[in-house]
């Protein structure tokens, strides 16, 4: 075999591991979930094989699955936009920040050695009807009688930018971190205050880690179970936890699986529209 | 007055003192370069005067005026660096046109200046162009444009040539000066290549460790080093222990094992008041070889071994022993050049001797 023949090969040697992992348990798994929103769910118990559309008209047509998915995308969204004016100015900080930066980031890193479940909980002691905040406001004499502020929209918000702030501030930093620092001493020499300079340069160039951010974020967000189950109340539930309801509760998987294409599908166009929008193809062009 | 002018500054990172207190006057529309190897304090001594670093101590001029608490962005200057720092997301006239957006210019007068900048720097069609389709020297040529599109008061230039290659290296340094000539912008250069300090330079600062070596013309640091330091960083010279004997008539005898004695104009040793201990320099190209017993035409004559043969082309290096002396000598190629073992008269002039005093430490 020549040379180049084995190199042309080579590729492919490698990526046979993953791509075997990613065909047995995610194509696989996909197409059984495919398959089985096109069943019915019976009274019996067991599902009634076939090619019926019951499912999919009735996630397509309930207003009730409607204002959930917006409800969710909503949240998502919110969430995506409060980690972005929270994280880049973090990892500029980083970035910028001399000899210390790796402890920084292995700061950042650190949450992740605790399990998200516990850390999202953690919000219970300091939010909680008997948790650190309100008693160290009735401590003060600031109120009376402790505040209920848990179990709405705002702490499954709160929670979610706990969880996905450290994926936002590793996307930014990546970017910032490989941009010149002569850039920013270049602009200023031509007249343009830090502000400016950061502005036209450093920003537009660290565009793409705070695309690549947003986007984890938003579908991490998007994907959520635990978080509104945790510090959600009844009307805070989102897409997934519907697919939870409908297969562990309701044990009703066709439906469960034609709602969580259904996220999938919608999910994916965004991800489309949004690749091509921002324009990530021209922005890497000039980068080379 | 002078454009740039450095008061008594000094530079201290924590306990480390980068540059020991420097005065420097630079004189408008004048070429000046500062020259070490790396980490002599050359690049920090830029960027305090660009405004990218403060001096710990002392102060700093630009056109008469005190700029120490002038932020960079006020200071009116042209950076050029060594990396070219180009903004990938801009084009190229985009990138020229920069620094006047931040100026009152007008949109015409705007597109009028960026034409003139890159015909200036002989890039005239590559307006439209991103920084990374062009090549290296191209980009350096853009970065120069940039920077003197806005009439800057003073050029600063941070080893602009050194990421070139070298044919490209000695192109842009004849491009280079030629623009800034034309132009006329006073000019502050840091290098680290003596070649191109001794090209360009109407004065030359010779800086190590933090201290200025010598200030002085090209020719000037060149015939008579200040310093040990000096002598070996510009080209190679062949520093002798010798003994100053007599000074007298404006002229020193030196005597060294092996040589003859040497008479030199005193101007040639400054530094030299009393008759002790001394180093001798001659450069390695004021040394020339002929065969052995050829007469030395009035010029002083010492046997030599050729122990080692550099080959260059045109020219070659030889590594010499006379008596105990190890020295160098860089020789053009008439027909074939001496080979290693070969018996040479060595022969100079006095005049190309210079004297330094021994340094303590040396």
């Amino acid at each position: 075999m020549s040379i180049e023949q084995r190199e042309a090969r080579q590729p492919w040697i490698l990526l046979t591991p993953a791509l075997t992992a990613i065909s047995l348990l995610l194509i696989v798994p996909l197409m059984f979930i495919v398959v089985y929103s096109f069943w019915l769910k019976s009274a019996v118990g067991a599902d009634t094989p076939g090619f019926y559309l019951d499912n999919w008209t009735e996630v397509l047509t309930d207003r009730f699955y409607r204002d959930i998915l917006l409800n969710t995308l909503k949240i998502a969204a919110i969430t995506t936009v409060a980690c972005a004016l929270l994280g880049y100015p973090a990892a500029y900080f980083i970035s910028r920040s001399k000899g210390n930066k790796m402890i920084l980031l292995l700061l950042l890193m650190l949450p992740f050695w605790i399990s998200y479940i516990i850390r999202t909980m953690s919000w219970i002691n300091i939010l909680g009807v008997s948790g650190a905040l309100n008693s160290a406001m009735i401590h003060v004499g600031l109120i009376d009688e402790p505040i209920q502020m848990l179990y709405n929209q705002t702490t499954v918000i709160l929670g979610l930018v706990h969880f996905l702030l450290p994926f936002m501030v590793l996307n930014i930093f990546v970017s910032l971190d490989g941009i010149d620092t002569n850039l920013e001493d270049a602009a200023s020499s031509l007249g343009a205050t830090r502000w400016q300079g950061f502005l036209q340069v450093t920003l537009p160039l660290s565009l793409p880690g705070l695309a690549a951010g947003g986007l984890l974020c938003f579908v991490l967000a998007a994907g959520t179970y635990i978080t509104p189950v945790i510090l959600g109340g009844p009307p805070d539930a989102m897409f997934a936890n519907l697919v939870y309801e409908a297969i562990i509760r309701q044990l009703n998987w066709p439906l469960g699986s034609a709602l969580s294409l259904l996220l999938l599908i919608v999910l994916g166009v965004l991800v489309l529209i949004y690749n091509r929008y921002l324009g990530m193809a021209q922005l890497a062009k000039g980068l080379g | 007055m002078s454009a740039v002018s450095l008061t008594q500054i000094v530079k201290r990172f924590g306990n480390f003192t980068a540059v020991h207190p420097m005065s420097l006057d630079i004189e408008d529309g004048s070429f000046v370069t500062l020259l070490g190897p790396s980490g002599c304090g050359k690049t920090t001594t830029l960027r305090m005067i660009a405004g990218l670093l403060d001096p710990t101590e002392g102060e700093i001029a630009i056109k008469g005026k005190r700029v120490n608490d002038v932020p960079i962005h006020k200071r009116n200057l042209g950076l050029v660096f060594q990396n070219y720092a180009l903004f990938p997301h801009k084009t190229v006239a985009e990138n020229v046109a920069f620094g006047l957006n931040y100026r009152n210019v007008g949109k015409e007068d705007a597109r009028r200046k960026v034409a003139e900048a890159l015909d200036l720097v002989q890039l005239p069609d590559l307006g439209a162009r991103y920084p990374k389709e062009l090549s290296g020297g191209q980009q350096q040529r853009i970065a120069l444009a940039r920077a003197i599109v806005i009439e800057p008061d003073v050029l600063l230039l941070d080893e602009p040539l050194s990421a070139l290659d070298a044919n490209l290296r000695e192109d842009m340094r004849v491009e280079l000066k030629r623009i800034q000539q034309r132009i006329g912008v006073t000019t502050v250069f840091v290098t680290h290549d003596q070649t191109e300090a001794l090209a360009m330079s109407d004065q030359i600062i010779v800086m190590s460790k933090g201290r200025v070596e010598q200030v002085g013309a090209p020719e000037e640091v060149y015939n008579t080093p200040a310093s040990e330091f000096v002598a070996q960083f510009l080209g190679a010279s062949n520093l002798l222990a010798a003994q100053c004997t007599d000074i007298s008539g404006g002229e020193i005898a030196l005597d060294l094992a092996d040589f003859p004695r040497i008479i030199i104009a005193q101007k040639r040793a400054p530094k030299i008041s009393a008759a002790g201990p001394v180093k001798l320099v001659i450069r390695a190209e004021k040394l020339l070889l002929r065969p052995a017993g050829t007469a030395p035409d009035g010029m002083l004559s010492v046997n030599a071994t050729v122990e080692n043969v550099d080959y260059q082309g045109q020219s070659a290096r030889y590594f010499l022993r006379v008596g105990d002396h190890q020295m160098q000598a860089i020789n053009m190629i008439e027909d074939h050049p001496f080979a290693a073992g070969a018996q040479v008269a060595l022969t100079f002039r006095p005049k190309d001797c210079a004297a330094l005093p021994l340094e303590v430490g040396s």
